[in-house]
């Protein structure tokens, strides 16, 4: 088949590659760029183990083609940490054992990570509203809706100090 | 547990790091040069015989390096049971590829292998089968009978095993009873679905003749064993890699086909072969499991003991007997009396062959089925003798003072027998923490508003730890390090960290500083596995032992270099060291001390390396009580299940954050299975919910927000030096029988009878409109 060449930005670096028309977007990050760290759980848009961040919103990785992520920006879960310091939602899943096989976690975070910039003080509700479109086998969910309230709090908390600190 | 250090604590897991960051390594992840894809062509009959398979169009793809067939494979045995093997039930052992008839959705009839996935599904299409339809067998029951088809000829008919397990004199006892009542119970197909697929990635090198396989889970030795059998070679030739595992609940890491046949086409293409299950694969191909009807009678005296309790079941096994063979029915039949004491008791599986995906275990196989009848029984004693569900309860337990407790049913060939247990207490205590009086009183009103309000009871006995052995290895490396090297493996649960919490408890050292490696049988040669529970129980009690060997060594040899009594001697932080005074030395400087030619104390061998063996003799049995409070919608049907205890004896916690961890996400298991999951087949033995549109898996949404665990430590295990017991499955088993409790007892003034799971939002609207109706 055809091959077309990809141009995007990925985790904050350009990259490039050629893909199939036909490549879905996870096959090519997974594949092709390497990225591994974004899991296909059902292929067909219903767990949310393939969740990334694309041009700012939460989607499915397995419900686009490769061809359609011509120019976009992309995070994936490898983004997320900063060197050796764990992100404020990382940190907060460890300390909360809000993971267990580990398997969804990487959909999950990056799905809460746009959730908490647009709500960012959420109630219990709102977190497990915006959490029902991943699905986790293992943890039961309490454990993350924790975690996804504790890090919400740090990062309020981040914020507060850094409006101080400006204020100064 | 008092004067441990590290055990009982609630350490934070040392996997997270890596499966946070992206960093872990699921089998998917694994890519090697030249790797080629596979793909599996899978009947879409449930029944038929195979004229002909015609794969030239797919060949002539470009892409395509091969696609192969039963008749490629030449003469190769069935796979063979993991346990227990049974004559019977060896007739009805899986091929990898069918050869001549199908038998269930999802068989594999060829395996493709092309250079990518999407060139080999492209090339299934182009496989031509020719199938003669015969009759399908899709009900459990039915498939019994006479005029049912017969699936293999050689059975004689489609039961392949009949289990009897008989205690006292139950038809005597039932039919002295002052009350006897009947009841017809149905437990719906439903499985583990881990949220990774299966996946296997095979590598043959030549030169060494080693074939190695990445994605074992579960029982890497067992299946190194099982394939090096098929394969006609050595062991040592078969070498299993564990990777990061997705999720297991029993269903992954079993020999299926694909184990068998991937491995097989990389050898035979001479290129590593990666096979990736997708979702609507695993869907059909997996195991399936649960799938029981059972016909209860029970008789009791007014005050509610009972006298006899008898079951008859007809147990789903799919088309063939795959590696667990019948453990689950035989599990499903010793459990039925849980914590209650019953002196007459029968219970009768039949193990029926159907046209349907084949069955194995998935988290508390036997005993989910099992708590859901008996629990179901016990509360309609209360209802017909219009007690309290929870006073019934009361008056059959199994006693403190009775313990061990021989049941008299059979596991494995071996009595059922509880080691250790106060079930009245903890259950008491259950009833207190959710305030079971008041949630009554709060019903009464909810009642006389016309709101349909229910409390549900289910108690428990789990059988965890179990054989047949489990392998630890300690080393002390030349730089000091720590390394555990365990049989057992992980799917996910945090056995690293347990482990490292075990072996840092006898070594003073900090977990965090303990490597712990498993699932490699390149470098761990023997192990058992990940299964019933077990991995903290066996593979901790055999680390506890080699571990105390290591410190034991460690401080003769300081006691022997420093010249000291080894009493007085301490281990911290990875030195040995004389309290109060400049003596020590460093575990690096131990390691070298110990080495071959060195200066040892009499008698002591080289080396800081220790193995060790746990045999296990006795399961061990940790026990609990599950509560359910649910609210239903009459008008719509549906079961909210606002509130729910679990009430868990565990012996000993090796890291109570774990063990909650894992009820709580049992408990979700257990919920889907109570309200949502179900493998629905038509009656042609087509599977109707193969993808996650129509097979529903429990979210955030439906846990209620209100889960509360107790966990206590009031019995340890009188069977390994720890008291250890499991954790895995103690907050699955119950939930199907306490939320079905709580559904009937919320629909109790419409006099409805829940006999059946799961408790859908049809399901439920369809016993409520009978109900008016009759009513």
């Amino acid at each position: 088949m055809t091959q077309r060449h990809i141009r995007l930005n990925v985790n904050g670096q350009p990259r490039e590659g050629d893909a199939s028309p036909r490549k879905l977007l996870v096959d090519f990050l997974r594949e092709d760029l390497g990225l591994t760290g974004t899991h296909a759980g059902c292929e067909h848009g219903v767990c949310g183990a393939c969740t990334v961040v694309f041009d700012g919103e939460a989607v499915r990785s397995c419900l686009l083609f490769a061809v359609q992520a011509e120019g976009a920006a992309i995070s994936t879960v490898e983004s997320l940490a900063d060197g050796e310091t764990l992100h404020v939602l990382q940190q907060s899943f460890h300390e909360c054992h809000a993971l267990q096989c580990g398997f969804c976690t990487p959909g999950i975070l990056m799905s809460m990570s746009v959730f908490l910039s647009e709500c960012p003080a959420p109630t219990e509700q709102q977190v497990r509203e915006a959490l029902s479109g991943t699905l986790c086998r293992c943890t039961g969910y309490q454990n993350i809706v924790r975690a996804v309230q504790l890090a919400a709090t740090r990062l309020a908390a981040t914020r507060l100090a850094a409006t101080r600190l400006a204020a100064k | 547990m008092k004067g441990h250090r590290f055990i009982g604590t609630n350490q934070p897991r040392l996997e997270d790091r890596r499966l946070l960051t992206g960093a872990g390594k699921f089998v998917g992840d694994v890519r090697l040069p030249g790797m080629v894809s596979a793909a599996l062509l899978r009947s879409q009959e449930a029944h038929a015989r195979i004229r002909a398979i015609d794969a030239s169009g797919a060949l002539a793809l470009p892409g395509v390096l091969a696609v192969f067939t039963a008749q490629d494979l030449g003469e190769v045995g069935g796979i063979p049971m993991r346990l227990a093997p049974r004559e019977a039930l060896q007739k009805c052992f899986q091929k990898p590829l069918a050869s001549d008839r199908v038998r269930y959705v999802g068989e594999p009839l060829a395996l493709v292998v092309a250079v990518d996935r999407y060139v080999a599904e492209d090339a299934l299409e182009l496989i031509d089968v020719s199938l003669e339809s015969l009759p399908p067998v899709a009900d459990v029951e039915l498939g019994r009978g006479r005029d049912a088809a017969v699936l293999h000829a050689s059975l004689g008919g489609n039961v392949a095993e009949h289990i009897v397990m008989r205690v006292g004199d139950p038809e005597g006892a039932l039919a002295r009873s002052a009350i006897r009542l009947s009841e017809r119970f149905r437990i719906q197909r439903h499985t583990g679905i881990p949220m990774e697929t299966r996946g296997l990635l095979a590598s043959y090198d030549r030169g060494t003749d080693i074939v190695t396989i990445w994605g074992a889970a579960k029982v890497p030795h067992f299946n190194r064993q099982i394939l090096a059998d098929l394969l006609g070679r050595a062991e040592s030739t078969v070498h299993m890699i564990e990777t990061d595992v997705g999720g297991g609940f029993g269903v992954r890491g079993e020999f299926y086909p694909e184990d068998f046949l991937v491995p097989w086409a990389a050898i035979a293409l001479g290129r590593p072969v990666q096979w990736i299950e997708d979702r609507r694969e695993h869907m059909s191909a997996a195991n399936h499991s649960r799938e029981q009807v059972h016909h209860v009678e029970v008789g009791v005296r007014h005050d509610g003991t009972i006298e006899a309790m008898v079951t008859r079941a007809a147990h789903d096994m799919g088309a063939y007997i795959r590696t667990n063979g019948f453990v689950v029915p035989e599990r499903a039949a010793a459990f039925v009396p849980g914590p209650y004491r019953m002196r007459n008791f029968l219970s009768e599986v039949d193990c029926v062959m159907t046209t349907k995906t084949p069955t194995g275990s998935y988290r508390g196989p036997g005993r989910f089925e099992a708590a859901f009848v008996r629990e179901r029984t016990i509360d309609l004693i209360a209802r017909e003798l219009r007690l309290d569900p929870a006073e019934v309860r009361r008056r059959n337990f199994v006693q403190p003072a009775e313990m061990p407790y021989n049941v008299g049913t059979k596991a494995f060939g071996h009595d059922v027998i509880y080691d250790s247990g106060d079930y009245p207490r903890l259950f008491e205590q259950a009833l207190e923490r959710v305030g079971y009086e008041a949630l009554r009183a709060e019903q009464a009103t909810a009642r006389a508003q016309g709101r349909f309000m229910g409390i549900g009871l289910a108690t428990f006995v789990e059988k965890t730890g179990v054989g047949p052995w489990e392998t630890a290895r300690v080393r002390i490396d030349g730089s000091g390090f720590v390394t555990v090297y365990s049989g057992v493996t992980s799917v996910g649960q945090g056995m690293e960290t347990v482990l490292a919490q075990i072996c840092a408890e006898q070594l003073g050292v900090a977990p965090e500083k303990i490597i712990v490696r498993h699932g490699d049988t390149a470098v761990i040669p023997l192990g058992a596995g990940a299964y019933g529970s077990r991995g903290t129980v066996t593979g901790g009690s055999a680390l506890w032992d080699a571990a105390g060997q290591v410190r034991d060594k460690l401080l003769q040899l300081a006691a022997h270099r420093l010249e000291v009594s080894a009493d007085e001697l301490e281990l911290r932080e990875g030195t040995v060291m004389l309290p109060g005074t400049d003596l020590s030395m460093t575990f690096r400087e131990l390691a070298r001390a110990a080495l071959p030619g060195q200066p040892m104390p009499p008698g002591m061998e080289p080396g800081l390396d220790i193995s060790a063996y746990y045999v296990v003799k006795e399961t061990t049995c940790p026990y609990g009580v599950h509560v359910a409070v649910v609210d239903v919608d009459a008008e719509l049907g549906v079961a909210r299940v606002r509130k729910y205890l679990m009430a868990y004896d565990i012996g000993v916690a090796v890291n109570p954050m774990l063990v909650e961890g894992q009820l709580v996400g049992g408990f979700a298991q257990g919920l889907g299975g109570a309200l949502l999951e179900e493998l629905v087949y038509s009656d042609e033995a087509q599977l109707l919910t193969g993808s996650f549109m129509d097979y529903l898996l429990p979210t955030s949404m439906e846990m209620p927000s209100q889960i509360d665990v107790v966990l206590t430590q009031d019995a340890p295990s009188p069977h390994n030096a720890l008291g250890l017991k499991g954790a895995g499955e103690g907050g699955t088993v119950a939930v199907g029988a306490a939320i079905a409790n709580a559904v009937a007892d919320a629909l109790a003034p419409l006099g409805i009878r829940v006999t059946a799971l799961p408790l859908s939002p049809n399901a439920i609207f369809e016993l409520i409109r009978a109900a008016r109706k009759a009513g």
